[in-house]
């Protein structure tokens, strides 16, 4: 369990989201792939904040103080930011896919092809 | 599992690890191999699940709780909604001409991240011992100043609540604002286009 493990965990569940994003061809398939990838971010930046001290903030201790040390959690917020821009993201994109199946009466991305040349 | 000697852990958590980790990709890969929408929609619920655990072992319980009330209760919720309001039973889950290259992309990423991340020294805070107060006297300031500032470290990771409370309310507030005017965009936005015409 150390900072490699989670990095490389993370590496490959974003390889996981990306092949499924790119290869698949249902739109809701297609989303699932894009959580993944977010998901797997926030693995990678949990993580970082977890294991990686900045050598800044091992110091005298009238250079740094409890609120300096404090944003050592800045991956935590960077996740939890993730996570809130993700929620917006798929409920717009579930909009999107319920407005593309009320008017076209298909879920796949190869039956919407009007913009292709 | 604290910080204490650095980044060591028992053997325990080592087999919880992996199991965590392993049965995540696994359910990962499940969601886009499986034939049925609704089932690797399922899947993707025990994915997000096992982040949850992987959050928990990194020490952010705020974080896990936080993702499995929005992720698995909220937007899991949303996905299965809409697969079964659009529900196509015959073909499902099928992938389209661009499967090959797909495999080769990521197949490149992971083994490239892979590559890049095990061969980085990552200067890592865990070749200083917590020491007891008795033997502090023979050792150079220097390590006394790690000795305390991991104590400290591990004070902050142990209560992260209040800790990320602060961050988000003084040292983030921005963000944090931003973040309720793109919620609210996001609602607007959506209820648009499923609107009734």
């Amino acid at each position: 369990m150390n900072l490699e493990n989670f990095l490389v965990v993370g590496a490959v569940l974003f390889g996981v989201g990306l092949y499924g994003t790119l290869s698949k061809r249902n739109v809701i398939t297609v989303l699932m792939g894009l959580e993944l990838m977010f998901n797997a971010v926030n693995i990678t930046a949990v993580a970082f904040s977890r294991y990686i001290v900045p050598s800044v903030l091992i110091g005298d201790v009238s250079v740094r103080s409890d609120e300096i040390l404090r944003l050592l959690l800045t991956g935590q917020i960077f996740a939890i930011f993730i996570v809130a821009v993700a929620a917006a993201e798929v409920a717009v994109g579930i909009a999107i896919v319920i407005s593309m199946y009320r008017h076209r009466e298909t879920v796949f991305i190869t039956d919407v092809s009007e913009m292709r040349h | 599992m604290n910080l204490g000697s650095g980044t060591e852990s028992s053997l325990i958590v080592d087999v919880i690890f992996w199991v965590i980790a392993v049965s995540t990709i696994i359910a990962s890969l499940a969601v886009f191999h499986l034939k049925d929408l609704f089932r690797a929609a399922l899947f993707l619920v025990v994915t997000f699940l096992g982040i949850a655990g992987l959050f928990v072992l990194l020490m952010a319980e705020f974080l896990a709780v936080v993702q499995v009330i929005i992720y698995v209760g909220a937007i899991s919720v949303l996905i299965i909604f809409a697969v079964l309001m659009t529900r196509n039973v015959e073909q499902g889950n099928p992938s389209n001409s661009f499967k090959i290259p797909a495999i080769l992309i990521s197949m490149a990423f992971i083994l490239i991240s892979s590559f890049v991340i095990t061969n980085t020294d990552w200067n890592l805070l865990d070749n200083v011992v917590i020491v007891t107060s008795e033997e502090q006297i023979g050792l150079s300031d220097e390590i006394l100043l790690m000795n305390e500032t991991k104590n400290q470290i591990e004070k902050i990771f142990s209560n992260t609540i209040p800790e990320i409370s602060r961050l988000l309310l003084r040292d983030f507030v921005l963000a944090f604002e931003l973040a309720s005017v793109l919620l609210l965009a996001a609602i607007v936005g959506a209820l648009v286009l499923v609107r009734e015409r």
